[in-house]
């Protein structure tokens, strides 16, 4: 995984490359897919804070199990639903290091709700992104936690009906209730403008770690145009005027002291 | 030394300390309630991190954690709360992640009861969570032998990257017996991981995973584990004989049951019964060759279990009928008294 | 300590007995670290229901010059009841020759087994006349050790004193010495 060098000439100056932290493997996400930006939102981060050196990310099951690839930081795989857990024991086994995971709603909203509401209500200084794009990716387009109501899946395909399977999940919401999380937000990268915000948001997520402040969450409202069945451009309209209407972006709680 | 009357749940608490312990991911249960308690109260004024996790899957996964960051780690926990770790061991195993899990059992399935008994040899020794893995499983029959297989526990983990087991009961956890603690593991003499995750600085980057998705990629993965756990096999078994070399039928009893059924030697012998014990002191290697060569001379094996015959089956695969291998368990967390064994011995003797 | 040979095999295994609350558990405690202190093996095994007050409970303490096999007795030399229910269950269980020190402050009557030897200790109503009704485990204790001489009266005087210095309690030492000595004294005299 080394590192690809251009010879900048004479008269020219660099204003954009690929962020150090990432390596030189494609992304192998599907076209208009979010996580390509999210991640390089993330590398971005860890480059501004130079922190790559001491950075390490988990890797949930999902379309993200394969994260490592992408970046130039140790890594490890957490069992489905567990990276909250799996941050808290690497954390505590070593506080110097800083520690994020990256996480699907499926991941984080159902399977792992127990360990991340625990890890939030404890406080626990390390650095989640969750990425929420209403659906199970990697398994085919199920049904997620954070399902919109009427939305169709391979497991809702008449569309969510509320009386059988319940609302989505808010979690972000329900996190920000807690006393100890430092920092809860929902962003969203459908446009350049929104983009620059998430990309504030996920630096103070990864900064409030470094400064010792806890438990930081950014979720990502993001798109899943195969499973949508959509084409890019109209996932993105879904973004903006299907689930901003239910999860509607910005900033949850911000503990600053 | 000065001998310390100590519980058995302390006693691993302690020894695990002395191990070098770290980290220490809890989620509580009886009858294992002492172990959390003294490490809630000594593991944090000595430089180690307590935590009570919401869940044993929790506190499994936070052991996952520490073990990829390095340290020393641990979580203990009885059968219903191990049943629910089983996730995060595979994934352990999977990894190649060394920690200790300490698992005193109690009776079951299900809820079951708080008492004594062997019901998870299986779930042990076989594997318990998915996937093809071993644990090493060291089983003690007393409370000094606990607190030195700890000790082992941590090194035979560090040593093989692979996951180990103390499996014990609540008898064992219970009771006091006088220890004498081992001296604390020099810090510097714990052999250096350089596969951890301790940030990619001045290094390429480290990545722990269990999985790969091209068949012939996790084929290579598994052979590693294979290979691992044949050297385990040829170099970790461990057992201990009690007067075997005369003997016309040799018990074959583990952790509780095996001190049990050293008194029912004695008494035995007593009587002019030749009777002898073959205890194992790790169940995963399982000491089958000892057993075999036994088999070659002794008539008859006879197996004691808190179980309905688990240890029993690999009794049978060891002695592959060279000698009768009559059985004797108990169920649901009766412990049987040495008396009622002995009379189950005076069953398959000639005399 | 006396040796018996046959099923204990220079084993001396005791059972107490009680309400949870009694102190049954810690007077275990102490005849297995008095035991430790001279140099013998030992074993204590406790055994109570899941209430954390209020039932039953016991525990087997096992001393041997040898390393202890099973720390469960089947036929124990000595038996400490503290009430009722206790004698009840264990009594039928005593070796032969063995001793059964009991509560006569609660249990009404005395040992029915003619081959073992009952001692009846007013162990409520001593601790109470000592001023503190909680040391009543400490007054069976000693007259166990009158009756069976496992250990030297000094030596579990001292293992209580460790250990009610371990638990915070030194100021409880005395009136404990005093209790132990009452129980030993008492049973002495029954004994002749």
């Amino acid at each position: 995984m080394s590192q690809v060098s251009v010879e900048i000439p004479p008269g020219y100056q660099k204003v954009f490359g690929r962020p150090r932290a990432l390596s030189d493997a494609p992304y192998t996400y599907c076209p208009g897919c979010h996580h390509g930006i999210i991640g390089r939102l993330i590398a971005e981060a860890i480059d501004e804070l130079g922190i790559q050196g001491r950075t390490v990310g988990i890797a949930p099951v999902g379309c993200s199990v394969f994260l490592y690839r992408f970046y130039r930081c140790d890594f490890i795989q957490a069992a489905h639903g567990r990276a909250c857990a799996v941050a808290t024991g690497l954390k505590r086994a070593n506080p110097d290091l800083i520690v994020f995971s990256y996480q699907g709603d499926g991941d984080l909203a159902a399977i792992g709700t127990a360990e991340t509401v625990h890890a939030a209500a404890r406080g626990e200084n390390f650095t989640v992104i969750f990425v929420n794009n209403q659906i199970y990716g990697m398994t085919g387009g199920e049904m997620a936690p954070t399902t919109l109501p009427g939305q169709r899946t391979v497991t809702t395909p008449q569309g969510r009906d509320v009386a059988l399977t319940g609302y989505p999940l808010k979690i972000s919401e329900m996190l920000a209730q807690l006393d100890a999380p430092a920092y809860i937000t929902r962003q969203s990268v459908h446009d350049a403008r929104h983009v620059q915000l998430a990309r504030k948001a996920i630096l103070k997520a990864f900064r409030n770690q470094l400064e010792g402040k806890g438990f930081s969450l950014v979720e990502v409202l993001a798109t899943c145009p195969t499973n949508f069945r959509m084409p890019p451009v109209e996932a993105q309209k879904w973004v903006t005027e299907k689930a901003m209407q239910f999860f509607p972006l910005g900033d949850l709680k911000v503990r600053d002291e | 030394m000065s001998r310390v009357l100590m519980r058995g749940n302390e006693a691993i608490a302690e020894a695990a300390i002395r191990a070098g312990l770290k980290c220490y991911f809890c989620y509580p249960i009886t009858p294992q309630g002492e172990l959390v308690e003294y490490m809630a109260r000594e593991l944090p004024k000595r430089g180690g991190v307590f935590l009570q996790a919401e869940s044993e899957v929790a506190a499994i996964n936070m052991v996952y954690g520490a073990a990829a960051a390095g340290v020393r780690t641990m979580t203990s926990s009885s059968s219903p709360g191990i049943s629910l770790k089983q996730e995060g061991i595979s994934y352990l195993a999977g990894s190649r992640l060394p920690c200790v899990i300490v698992n005193m059992m109690r009776g079951g399935p299900g809820l079951g009861n708080i008492a004594p008994a062997q019901g998870d040899y299986f779930q042990a020794t076989k594997g318990g969570g998915h996937g093809d893995y071993r644990l090493i499983v060291l089983a003690p029959s007393t409370v000094p032998e606990a607190a030195q297989l700890v000790m082992l526990a941590f090194d035979l983990a560090d040593k093989y990257r692979v996951p180990a087991m103390i499996l014990g009961d609540g008898m064992l956890g219970q009771m006091m017996e006088p220890v004498e603690l081992p001296p604390p593991v020099d810090p510097s003499s714990i052999p250096e991981k350089p596969w951890a995750l301790t940030g990619a600085e001045g290094r390429e980057p480290n990545v722990i995973l269990s999985f790969d998705l091209s068949p012939q990629g996790l084929r290579e993965m598994n052979r590693v584990l294979q290979d691992t756990y044949r050297e385990i096999e040829r170099s970790e078994v461990r057992w201990e004989e009690v007067e075997t070399a005369d003997a016309e039928i040799v018990l074959v009893a583990y952790g509780t049951m095996g001190r049990i059924a050293k008194t029912v030697v004695e008494r035995a012998r007593e009587e002019g019964i030749k009777a002898g014990l073959l205890r194992p002191i790790t169940l995963w290697p399982f000491p089958y060759e000892p057993l075999r060569e036994l088999a070659e001379r002794v008539p008859t094996i006879l197996t004691v279990e808190l179980s309905a015959g688990q240890m029993w089956e690999d009794v049978r695969l060891a002695v592959e009928g060279r000698a009768k291998t009559p059985f004797y368990g108990e169920l649901g967390g009766v412990v049987p008294t040495p008396r009622e064994i002995l009379s189950e011995v005076k069953k398959h003797v000639s005399s | 300590m006396s040796e018996k040979k046959g099923d204990g095999a220079m084993e001396f295994g005791v059972i107490f007995a009680g309400f949870g609350g009694q102190g049954i558990l810690l007077a275990g405690k102490i005849l297995a670290r008095a035991g430790m202190e001279q140099g013998l093996e030992v074993t204590w095994l406790p055994s109570y229901g899941p209430e954390m007050r209020g039932g039953t409970a016991n525990c087997t303490v096992v001393l041997s010059r040898r390393m202890i096999g099973s720390p469960i007795v089947d036929a124990p030399q000595a038996l400490v009841a503290l009430n009722l229910p206790s004698l009840d269950r264990f009594e039928p269980q005593v070796a032969p020759q063995g001793a059964i020190v009991f509560n006569s402050s609660l249990i009404r009557r005395g040992v029915e087994r003619p081959d073992v030897v009952g001692v009846a200790v007013p162990a409520n109503d001593i601790a109470q006349e000592l001023g503190n009704p909680r040391v009543l485990n400490m007054v069976a204790l000693g007259a166990l050790l009158a009756a069976c001489r496992v250990v030297p009266l000094e030596a579990a005087m001292e293992a209580m004193a460790h250990e009610l210095g371990e638990r915070g309690r030194q100021g409880l030492v005395e009136i404990n010495r005093r209790a132990l000595e009452l129980g030993f004294e008492e049973a002495q005299k029954q004994l002749g």
